[in-house]
Protein backbone atom coordinates (compact mmCIF):
# COMPACT_ATOMS: atom_id res chain seq x y z
CA UNK A 1 0.00 0.00 0.00
CA UNK A 2 1.49 3.86 -1.10
CA UNK A 3 1.65 5.86 1.58
CA UNK A 4 -0.17 9.21 0.79
CA UNK A 5 2.92 11.16 0.37
CA UNK A 6 3.97 8.62 -2.14
CA UNK A 7 1.55 9.23 -4.72
CA UNK A 8 0.71 12.04 -7.46
CA UNK A 9 -2.79 13.52 -7.19
CA UNK A 10 -4.71 15.31 -9.76
CA UNK A 11 -7.07 18.54 -9.68
CA UNK A 12 -10.12 16.29 -9.52
CA UNK A 13 -8.72 14.71 -6.62
CA UNK A 14 -7.93 10.76 -8.27
CA UNK A 15 -4.59 9.86 -7.14
CA UNK A 16 -1.89 7.65 -9.29
CA UNK A 17 1.04 5.45 -7.73
CA UNK A 18 3.34 5.07 -10.73
CA UNK A 19 4.95 1.70 -10.83
CA UNK A 20 7.79 1.27 -13.87
CA UNK A 21 5.38 1.52 -17.11
CA UNK A 22 1.97 0.99 -15.12
CA UNK A 23 0.15 3.00 -12.73
CA UNK A 24 -2.49 2.52 -9.98
CA UNK A 25 -4.96 4.64 -9.99
CA UNK A 26 -8.06 5.89 -6.88
CA UNK A 27 -9.57 8.82 -5.12
CA UNK A 28 -7.79 10.63 -2.67
CA UNK A 29 -8.70 10.13 0.75
CA UNK A 30 -9.85 14.12 0.82
CA UNK A 31 -12.65 13.23 -1.59
CA UNK A 32 -13.91 10.10 -0.20
CA UNK A 33 -14.29 11.92 3.42
CA UNK A 34 -16.22 14.66 1.50
CA UNK A 35 -18.05 12.69 -0.47
CA UNK A 36 -19.44 10.73 2.23
CA UNK A 37 -20.40 6.94 2.19
CA UNK A 38 -19.52 5.21 -1.11
CA UNK A 39 -22.43 2.94 -2.46
CA UNK A 40 -21.99 2.15 -6.17
CA UNK A 41 -18.43 2.30 -8.76
CA UNK A 42 -18.53 1.89 -11.88
CA UNK A 43 -14.84 0.89 -13.64
CA UNK A 44 -13.88 1.16 -16.88
CA UNK A 45 -13.90 -1.70 -19.31
CA UNK A 46 -10.64 -3.78 -19.63
CA UNK A 47 -8.39 -3.02 -22.11
CA UNK A 48 -10.42 0.31 -22.57
CA UNK A 49 -7.63 3.54 -23.96
CA UNK A 50 -8.11 6.38 -21.47
CA UNK A 51 -7.36 9.82 -21.93
CA UNK A 52 -5.73 12.26 -19.77
CA UNK A 53 -8.46 14.05 -17.85
CA UNK A 54 -10.91 12.39 -19.63
CA UNK A 55 -13.70 10.58 -17.26
CA UNK A 56 -13.33 7.14 -17.32
CA UNK A 57 -15.45 5.59 -14.16
CA UNK A 58 -18.18 6.50 -11.55
CA UNK A 59 -17.49 7.17 -8.20
CA UNK A 60 -21.41 7.30 -6.62
CA UNK A 61 -22.40 8.43 -2.96
CA UNK A 62 -25.84 8.08 -1.86
CA UNK A 63 -26.07 11.86 -2.42
CA UNK A 64 -24.09 12.29 -5.74
CA UNK A 65 -22.21 10.78 -8.20
CA UNK A 66 -18.58 11.34 -9.14
CA UNK A 67 -16.84 11.16 -12.31
CA UNK A 68 -13.11 9.87 -11.90
CA UNK A 69 -10.40 11.36 -14.76
CA UNK A 70 -7.86 9.24 -16.05
CA UNK A 71 -4.85 11.17 -14.24
CA UNK A 72 -2.63 10.02 -17.78
CA UNK A 73 -3.61 8.86 -21.06
CA UNK A 74 -3.10 4.71 -21.81
CA UNK A 75 -4.55 1.47 -22.14
CA UNK A 76 -6.45 -0.21 -18.56
CA UNK A 77 -4.23 -2.79 -18.08
CA UNK A 78 -6.22 -4.16 -14.40
CA UNK A 79 -9.97 -3.34 -13.15
CA UNK A 80 -10.04 -3.93 -8.99
CA UNK A 81 -13.32 -5.99 -9.27
CA UNK A 82 -13.29 -6.33 -5.51
CA UNK A 83 -14.15 -2.50 -5.00
CA UNK A 84 -17.48 -2.47 -7.64
CA UNK A 85 -18.40 -5.40 -5.01
CA UNK A 86 -18.20 -3.38 -2.12
CA UNK A 87 -17.86 0.30 -2.77
CA UNK A 88 -17.47 1.14 1.28
CA UNK A 89 -13.94 0.15 0.47
CA UNK A 90 -13.20 3.64 -1.47
CA UNK A 91 -14.29 5.21 2.34
CA UNK A 92 -12.26 2.54 4.48
CA UNK A 93 -9.41 1.95 2.67
CA UNK A 94 -9.20 5.15 -0.52
CA UNK A 95 -4.77 4.33 -0.98
CA UNK A 96 -5.22 0.35 -0.53
CA UNK A 97 -8.28 -1.75 -0.81
CA UNK A 98 -9.96 0.63 -3.24
CA UNK A 99 -7.43 1.44 -5.74
CA UNK A 100 -9.93 0.97 -8.98
CA UNK A 101 -7.71 0.37 -12.03
CA UNK A 102 -4.42 0.64 -13.52
CA UNK A 103 -3.12 2.15 -16.77
CA UNK A 104 -0.36 1.05 -18.69
CA UNK A 105 0.90 4.79 -20.24
CA UNK A 106 1.22 5.61 -23.14
CA UNK A 107 3.11 8.76 -22.41
CA UNK A 108 4.63 8.61 -19.08
CA UNK A 109 6.01 12.06 -19.44
CA UNK A 110 2.23 13.54 -18.39
CA UNK A 111 2.87 12.14 -14.86
CA UNK A 112 4.96 15.41 -14.21
CA UNK A 113 1.82 17.49 -14.50
CA UNK A 114 0.33 16.21 -11.61
CA UNK A 115 0.78 17.20 -8.28
CA UNK A 116 2.87 15.95 -5.22
CA UNK A 117 1.61 15.35 -1.63
CA UNK A 118 2.82 19.12 -0.61
CA UNK A 119 1.37 20.81 -3.60
CA UNK A 120 -2.05 18.40 -3.33
CA UNK A 121 -3.05 20.06 0.34
CA UNK A 122 -1.85 23.20 -0.65
CA UNK A 123 -4.72 22.94 -3.43
CA UNK A 124 -7.11 21.57 -0.76
CA UNK A 125 -6.52 24.21 1.46
CA UNK A 126 -6.84 27.30 -1.10
CA UNK A 127 -10.30 25.54 -1.32
CA UNK A 128 -10.14 24.40 -4.69
CA UNK A 129 -10.72 20.84 -4.00
CA UNK B 1 -40.09 37.33 -2.89
CA UNK B 2 -36.57 38.69 -1.95
CA UNK B 3 -33.88 37.71 -4.20
CA UNK B 4 -30.37 36.48 -2.99
CA UNK B 5 -31.52 36.69 0.54
CA UNK B 6 -29.46 35.74 2.87
CA UNK B 7 -29.41 32.34 4.17
CA UNK B 8 -31.30 31.39 7.50
CA UNK B 9 -30.37 29.97 10.27
CA UNK B 10 -32.45 27.61 13.01
CA UNK B 11 -32.27 28.10 16.95
CA UNK B 12 -30.29 25.36 16.95
CA UNK B 13 -27.62 26.42 13.95
CA UNK B 14 -24.78 26.48 16.58
CA UNK B 15 -25.51 23.42 18.55
CA UNK B 16 -25.57 21.65 14.99
CA UNK B 17 -22.35 22.74 14.15
CA UNK B 18 -20.89 21.87 17.64
CA UNK B 19 -22.44 18.57 16.99
CA UNK B 20 -20.43 18.21 13.73
CA UNK B 21 -22.98 18.81 11.23
CA UNK B 22 -21.84 19.42 7.80
CA UNK B 23 -23.77 22.32 7.10
CA UNK B 24 -25.49 22.88 3.86
CA UNK B 25 -28.11 25.60 2.34
CA UNK B 26 -31.41 23.31 2.52
CA UNK B 27 -33.94 25.93 0.20
CA UNK B 28 -32.31 29.39 1.96
CA UNK B 29 -31.78 27.38 5.15
CA UNK B 30 -28.49 26.24 6.71
CA UNK B 31 -29.02 22.82 7.93
CA UNK B 32 -26.85 19.80 8.40
CA UNK B 33 -26.69 17.11 5.53
CA UNK B 34 -25.38 14.71 7.83
CA UNK B 35 -22.73 14.14 10.77
CA UNK B 36 -21.18 11.13 10.94
CA UNK B 37 -22.50 9.76 7.77
CA UNK B 38 -25.85 9.02 6.20
CA UNK B 39 -25.74 5.55 6.11
CA UNK B 40 -24.92 5.31 9.44
CA UNK B 41 -27.32 8.11 10.96
CA UNK B 42 -30.07 5.81 8.64
CA UNK B 43 -29.64 2.89 10.37
CA UNK B 44 -30.00 4.34 13.50
CA UNK B 45 -33.41 5.85 12.32
CA UNK B 46 -34.31 2.25 11.20
CA UNK B 47 -32.69 0.33 14.57
CA UNK B 48 -32.51 2.60 17.20
CA UNK B 49 -32.66 6.08 17.21
CA UNK B 50 -31.90 9.56 15.96
CA UNK B 51 -33.06 13.39 16.27
CA UNK B 52 -33.61 15.82 13.76
CA UNK B 53 -33.31 19.61 13.88
CA UNK B 54 -36.45 20.46 11.20
CA UNK B 55 -36.87 24.01 12.36
CA UNK B 56 -37.11 25.57 8.95
CA UNK B 57 -40.48 23.65 8.91
CA UNK B 58 -43.93 26.18 9.23
CA UNK B 59 -46.41 26.65 11.62
CA UNK B 60 -49.79 28.22 10.91
CA UNK B 61 -52.38 28.90 14.06
CA UNK B 62 -56.12 28.98 12.56
CA UNK B 63 -58.19 29.83 15.14
CA UNK B 64 -62.09 31.02 15.13
CA UNK B 65 -65.55 29.74 15.02
CA UNK B 66 -64.94 29.18 11.29
CA UNK B 67 -61.79 27.38 11.17
CA UNK B 68 -62.92 23.80 10.72
CA UNK B 69 -65.04 25.30 8.10
CA UNK B 70 -61.79 26.92 6.67
CA UNK B 71 -59.31 23.58 6.93
CA UNK B 72 -62.68 21.13 5.71
CA UNK B 73 -62.91 23.75 2.63
CA UNK B 74 -59.42 24.11 1.88
CA UNK B 75 -58.28 20.06 2.56
CA UNK B 76 -58.61 16.96 1.02
CA UNK B 77 -58.97 14.88 3.76
CA UNK B 78 -61.64 14.62 6.14
CA UNK B 79 -61.04 17.15 9.34
CA UNK B 80 -63.62 15.81 11.20
CA UNK B 81 -60.60 12.97 11.91
CA UNK B 82 -58.77 15.71 14.18
CA UNK B 83 -60.14 15.64 16.87
CA UNK B 84 -58.84 17.43 19.54
CA UNK B 85 -55.67 16.18 20.47
CA UNK B 86 -55.28 14.78 17.01
CA UNK B 87 -54.09 15.54 13.74
CA UNK B 88 -54.72 14.19 10.23
CA UNK B 89 -52.37 13.96 7.14
CA UNK B 90 -53.97 16.25 4.40
CA UNK B 91 -53.64 17.47 1.28
CA UNK B 92 -54.41 21.53 0.78
CA UNK B 93 -56.09 21.59 -2.51
CA UNK B 94 -56.02 24.52 -5.44
CA UNK B 95 -58.78 24.79 -7.38
CA UNK B 96 -57.09 22.30 -10.39
CA UNK B 97 -57.24 19.27 -7.37
CA UNK B 98 -52.69 20.25 -7.49
CA UNK B 99 -51.33 20.55 -3.84
CA UNK B 100 -50.65 23.84 -2.74
CA UNK B 101 -48.89 21.58 0.43
CA UNK B 102 -48.80 18.42 1.99
CA UNK B 103 -49.67 18.93 5.73
CA UNK B 104 -50.37 18.03 8.73
CA UNK B 105 -53.40 19.74 10.60
CA UNK B 106 -53.84 19.25 14.08
CA UNK B 107 -56.93 20.17 16.35
CA UNK B 108 -55.45 21.74 19.47
CA UNK B 109 -58.66 22.24 21.30
CA UNK B 110 -62.33 23.68 19.82
CA UNK B 111 -61.67 25.99 16.75
CA UNK B 112 -57.97 25.92 17.64
CA UNK B 113 -55.72 24.42 15.14
CA UNK B 114 -51.98 24.29 14.41
CA UNK B 115 -51.02 23.46 10.81
CA UNK B 116 -47.32 22.12 10.25
CA UNK B 117 -46.54 23.41 6.79
CA UNK B 118 -43.47 22.93 4.34
CA UNK B 119 -40.78 25.14 5.18
CA UNK B 120 -40.49 26.97 1.54
CA UNK B 121 -44.41 26.76 1.00
CA UNK B 122 -45.15 28.65 4.47
CA UNK B 123 -46.39 32.12 3.07
CA UNK B 124 -48.20 30.60 0.38
CA UNK B 125 -50.11 28.24 2.34
CA UNK B 126 -50.63 31.62 4.69
CA UNK B 127 -51.51 33.50 1.85
CA UNK B 128 -54.15 30.54 0.28
CA UNK B 129 -55.85 30.11 3.67
CA UNK B 130 -56.28 33.50 4.52
CA UNK B 131 -57.60 33.65 1.08
CA UNK B 132 -60.38 31.49 1.36
CA UNK B 133 -61.04 32.21 4.47
CA UNK B 134 -62.93 35.59 3.28
CA UNK B 135 -66.36 36.52 5.29
CA UNK B 136 -65.18 33.51 7.67
CA UNK B 137 -64.86 34.01 11.15
CA UNK B 138 -61.92 32.86 11.64
CA UNK B 139 -58.26 34.23 12.11
CA UNK B 140 -55.25 32.48 10.44
CA UNK B 141 -51.87 33.61 11.43
CA UNK B 142 -48.13 32.66 10.30
CA UNK B 143 -46.06 31.19 13.40
CA UNK B 144 -43.01 29.83 11.80
CA UNK B 145 -40.89 32.57 12.79
CA UNK B 146 -41.90 31.98 16.56
CA UNK B 147 -40.73 28.24 16.49
CA UNK B 148 -38.49 26.11 16.60
CA UNK B 149 -38.73 22.02 15.80
CA UNK B 150 -37.18 18.78 16.45
CA UNK B 151 -37.85 15.31 15.07
CA UNK B 152 -36.84 12.24 17.86
CA UNK B 153 -37.20 9.30 15.58
CA UNK B 154 -36.66 5.56 15.62
CA UNK B 155 -37.86 2.25 17.35
CA UNK B 156 -36.05 3.46 20.77
CA UNK B 157 -37.62 6.73 21.36
CA UNK B 158 -40.93 5.43 23.15
CA UNK B 159 -38.76 4.21 25.88
CA UNK B 160 -36.65 7.54 26.07
CA UNK B 161 -39.49 9.38 26.19
CA UNK B 162 -40.96 8.11 29.40
CA UNK B 163 -37.80 9.65 31.12
CA UNK B 164 -38.83 13.06 29.22
CA UNK B 165 -42.47 13.52 28.73
CA UNK B 166 -44.45 9.54 29.62
CA UNK B 167 -47.89 11.05 28.87
CA UNK B 168 -46.70 11.62 24.94
CA UNK B 169 -45.73 8.15 25.09
CA UNK B 170 -49.53 7.64 25.28
CA UNK B 171 -50.18 9.44 22.44
CA UNK B 172 -51.39 7.69 19.10
CA UNK B 173 -49.92 8.32 15.92
CA UNK B 174 -51.11 11.87 15.08
CA UNK B 175 -51.73 12.44 18.34
CA UNK B 176 -50.84 15.71 20.02
CA UNK B 177 -49.96 17.20 23.66
CA UNK B 178 -49.28 20.49 24.90
CA UNK B 179 -46.40 20.53 27.59
CA UNK B 180 -44.43 22.72 29.61
CA UNK B 181 -40.50 22.16 28.91
CA UNK B 182 -37.76 24.31 30.25
CA UNK B 183 -40.97 26.28 31.11
CA UNK B 184 -41.79 27.73 28.11
CA UNK B 185 -45.54 25.73 26.22
CA UNK B 186 -44.26 23.65 23.71
CA UNK B 187 -45.97 20.87 21.25
CA UNK B 188 -45.44 17.21 20.99
CA UNK B 189 -47.07 15.07 18.73
CA UNK B 190 -46.72 10.96 17.43
CA UNK B 191 -45.51 12.31 13.96
CA UNK B 192 -42.45 12.21 11.60
CA UNK B 193 -41.11 11.64 8.42
CA UNK B 194 -39.38 8.89 8.27
CA UNK B 195 -41.24 5.82 8.49
CA UNK B 196 -40.62 5.18 12.29
CA UNK B 197 -42.30 5.69 15.54
CA UNK B 198 -41.68 8.80 17.02
CA UNK B 199 -42.37 12.39 18.03
CA UNK B 200 -41.78 16.36 16.71
CA UNK B 201 -41.71 18.57 19.24
CA UNK B 202 -42.56 22.36 18.62
CA UNK B 203 -41.43 24.56 21.11
CA UNK B 204 -40.05 28.31 21.11
CA UNK B 205 -36.50 28.78 20.25
CA UNK B 206 -35.53 30.04 23.63
CA UNK B 207 -35.85 26.93 24.76
CA UNK B 208 -35.06 24.19 21.83
CA UNK B 209 -31.13 24.32 22.66
CA UNK B 210 -31.99 22.86 26.31
CA UNK B 211 -34.44 20.57 24.93
CA UNK B 212 -31.96 19.27 22.16
CA UNK B 213 -29.78 18.75 24.72
CA UNK B 214 -31.90 16.80 26.88
CA UNK B 215 -33.01 14.23 24.07
CA UNK B 216 -29.25 13.62 23.24
CA UNK B 217 -28.62 13.12 27.14
CA UNK B 218 -31.36 10.89 27.51
CA UNK B 219 -30.50 9.09 24.56
CA UNK B 220 -27.42 7.97 25.17
CA UNK B 221 -28.28 4.58 26.30
CA UNK B 222 -30.46 4.02 23.57
CA UNK B 223 -27.77 4.45 20.85
CA UNK B 224 -29.36 8.47 19.86
CA UNK B 225 -27.65 9.93 17.54
CA UNK B 226 -28.15 13.42 15.71
CA UNK B 227 -28.91 13.27 12.27
CA UNK B 228 -28.85 15.25 9.09
CA UNK B 229 -31.29 16.28 6.10
CA UNK B 230 -29.66 12.69 3.46
CA UNK B 231 -30.70 10.56 5.90
CA UNK B 232 -33.89 12.07 6.17
CA UNK B 233 -34.18 12.04 2.22
CA UNK B 234 -33.59 8.24 1.98
CA UNK B 235 -35.83 7.12 5.38
CA UNK B 236 -38.77 9.03 3.84
CA UNK B 237 -38.37 8.06 -0.04
CA UNK B 238 -37.94 4.38 1.31
CA UNK B 239 -41.39 5.36 3.39
CA UNK B 240 -43.22 6.90 0.29
CA UNK B 241 -43.76 10.16 1.38
CA UNK B 242 -43.48 13.23 -0.77
CA UNK B 243 -41.51 15.59 -0.77
CA UNK B 244 -43.15 19.11 -1.73
CA UNK B 245 -41.82 20.66 -4.79
CA UNK B 246 -40.38 17.44 -5.95
CA UNK B 247 -42.54 14.57 -6.05
CA UNK B 248 -45.83 16.67 -5.39
CA UNK B 249 -46.68 20.52 -6.62
CA UNK B 250 -49.45 22.92 -8.14
CA UNK B 251 -49.99 20.63 -11.18
CA UNK B 252 -49.76 17.47 -9.92
CA UNK B 253 -53.38 15.84 -8.35
CA UNK B 254 -53.40 13.85 -5.16
CA UNK B 255 -54.89 10.82 -7.01
CA UNK B 256 -51.42 11.58 -9.43
CA UNK B 257 -49.67 11.72 -6.77
CA UNK B 258 -50.79 7.91 -5.48
CA UNK B 259 -52.05 9.11 -2.29
CA UNK B 260 -56.04 8.69 -3.25
CA UNK B 261 -56.67 7.74 0.40
CA UNK B 262 -56.18 11.34 1.51
CA UNK B 263 -59.00 12.24 -0.50
CA UNK B 264 -62.88 11.97 1.58
CA UNK B 265 -65.01 12.69 -1.19
CA UNK B 266 -68.00 11.53 1.23
CA UNK B 267 -67.40 14.74 3.14
CA UNK B 268 -69.35 17.64 1.82
CA UNK B 269 -68.02 19.93 -0.41
CA UNK B 270 -64.30 21.26 -0.85
CA UNK B 271 -62.02 22.60 -3.29
CA UNK B 272 -61.15 20.86 -6.29
CA UNK B 273 -63.96 18.16 -6.08
CA UNK B 274 -65.43 17.93 -9.03
CA UNK B 275 -62.68 17.71 -10.59
CA UNK B 276 -61.30 14.84 -8.04
CA UNK B 277 -64.43 12.65 -8.90
CA UNK B 278 -63.87 13.19 -12.40
CA UNK B 279 -60.52 12.30 -12.11
CA UNK B 280 -61.25 8.98 -9.37
CA UNK B 281 -64.28 7.67 -12.16
CA UNK B 282 -62.34 8.04 -14.95
CA UNK B 283 -58.56 7.10 -13.60
CA UNK B 284 -55.49 9.18 -14.13
CA UNK B 285 -53.28 9.66 -17.04
CA UNK B 286 -49.88 9.59 -15.28
CA UNK B 287 -49.27 8.78 -11.43
CA UNK B 288 -45.98 8.96 -9.22
CA UNK B 289 -45.17 5.45 -9.22
CA UNK B 290 -42.34 3.45 -7.34
CA UNK B 291 -38.99 2.04 -9.16
CA UNK B 292 -36.37 0.34 -8.21
CA UNK B 293 -33.16 -1.06 -9.77
CA UNK B 294 -32.67 -4.69 -10.52
CA UNK B 295 -28.94 -4.26 -11.01
CA UNK B 296 -26.43 -2.59 -9.62
CA UNK B 297 -26.17 1.59 -10.34
CA UNK B 298 -27.59 4.59 -8.45
CA UNK B 299 -31.01 6.65 -9.98
CA UNK B 300 -31.18 10.14 -9.58
CA UNK B 301 -33.89 12.98 -9.95
CA UNK B 302 -34.40 13.11 -13.86
CA UNK B 303 -33.38 9.48 -14.86
CA UNK B 304 -35.67 8.96 -17.65
CA UNK B 305 -37.57 5.79 -16.99
CA UNK B 306 -38.78 3.60 -20.00
CA UNK B 307 -41.01 0.28 -20.35
CA UNK B 308 -40.79 -1.65 -23.45
CA UNK B 309 -38.65 0.96 -25.17
CA UNK B 310 -40.83 3.58 -25.07
CA UNK B 311 -40.37 6.71 -22.40
CA UNK B 312 -42.64 6.65 -19.86
CA UNK B 313 -41.56 9.49 -17.69
CA UNK B 314 -38.81 10.77 -15.19
CA UNK B 315 -38.10 9.88 -11.74
CA UNK B 316 -38.41 13.10 -9.07
CA UNK B 317 -37.14 11.77 -6.17
CA UNK B 318 -34.34 9.04 -6.31
CA UNK B 319 -31.21 7.88 -4.43
CA UNK B 320 -29.75 4.56 -2.99
CA UNK B 321 -31.68 2.69 -0.43
CA UNK B 322 -29.72 1.34 2.64
CA UNK B 323 -32.36 -0.89 3.70
CA UNK B 324 -33.37 -2.13 0.37
CA UNK B 325 -29.35 -1.81 -0.21
CA UNK B 326 -30.72 -1.33 -4.11
CA UNK B 327 -31.30 2.19 -6.68
CA UNK B 328 -35.35 3.43 -5.69
CA UNK B 329 -37.06 6.54 -7.08
CA UNK B 330 -40.70 7.53 -7.71
CA UNK B 331 -41.83 9.37 -10.80
CA UNK B 332 -44.88 10.27 -12.79
CA UNK B 333 -44.88 7.74 -15.25
CA UNK B 334 -47.63 8.17 -18.05
CA UNK B 335 -48.55 4.16 -18.08
CA UNK B 336 -50.53 4.24 -14.52
CA UNK B 337 -51.76 0.73 -14.69
CA UNK B 338 -48.32 -0.96 -14.66
CA UNK B 339 -48.57 -3.87 -11.93
CA UNK B 340 -45.42 -4.26 -9.46
CA UNK B 341 -42.62 -6.49 -11.10
CA UNK B 342 -43.41 -5.49 -14.42
CA UNK B 343 -40.12 -4.77 -15.84
CA UNK B 344 -38.32 -1.33 -16.55
CA UNK B 345 -35.38 0.34 -17.71
CA UNK B 346 -33.91 3.57 -16.08
CA UNK B 347 -31.59 5.39 -18.00
CA UNK B 348 -28.19 6.39 -15.99
CA UNK B 349 -24.99 8.65 -17.00
CA UNK B 350 -26.45 7.12 -20.40
CA UNK B 351 -26.74 3.87 -20.18
CA UNK B 352 -30.61 1.57 -19.65
CA UNK B 353 -30.22 0.07 -16.54
CA UNK B 354 -32.97 -2.99 -15.39
CA UNK B 355 -35.36 -2.02 -13.20
CA UNK B 356 -38.87 -2.70 -12.19
CA UNK B 357 -42.12 -1.49 -10.75
CA UNK B 358 -42.07 -1.01 -6.93
CA UNK B 359 -44.73 -1.18 -4.27
CA UNK B 360 -44.94 2.18 -2.28
CA UNK B 361 -43.72 1.87 0.29
CA UNK B 362 -41.14 0.56 -0.28
CA UNK B 363 -39.86 -0.46 3.40
CA UNK B 364 -42.53 -0.21 6.23
CA UNK B 365 -40.86 0.76 9.59
CA UNK B 366 -42.84 1.12 12.90
CA UNK B 367 -44.61 3.97 11.86
CA UNK B 368 -47.00 1.97 9.67
CA UNK B 369 -46.96 -1.42 12.32
CA UNK B 370 -47.88 1.55 15.51
CA UNK B 371 -49.79 -0.35 17.84
CA UNK B 372 -49.97 1.47 21.42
Amino acid sequence: MPKPEEVKYTKTHEWLHVQGPEATVGLSDHAQHEMGDIVFVELPKADQAVEKEKPCAIVESVKSAFDIHAPVSGRISALNEGVAKEPVLVNQSPLDKAWLFKIKLSNPAQVKDLMDWTAYQEFIKQGRG
Amino acid sequence: MATAAAVRKTALNETMRKAGGKMVDFHGWELPIQFEGILKEHAAIRNSAGVFDVSHMGQLFVTGADSFKLLQKTNANDLRKAVAGKGVYSHLLNEKGGLVDDIIAFCLALNRYLVIVNAATSEKDFNWLSAQAARMNVKVENKSDDYSMIAVQGPNVPKMMELMAPEAVKLPRFGIAGKKLFGADCFISRTGYTGEDGFEITAPHAVITGIWNQVMELGKPYNLIPCGLGARDTLRLESGYLLYGVDADDDHTTYEANYGWVVCLDKGGFTAKDLLVKQKTEGVKRKLTGVALTSAGVPRPGCKVFWNGKELGELASATYSPTLKKGIGVGYLSAPGLKTGEPLEVEIHGKKVPAEVHKVPFHKGTAFTFKL
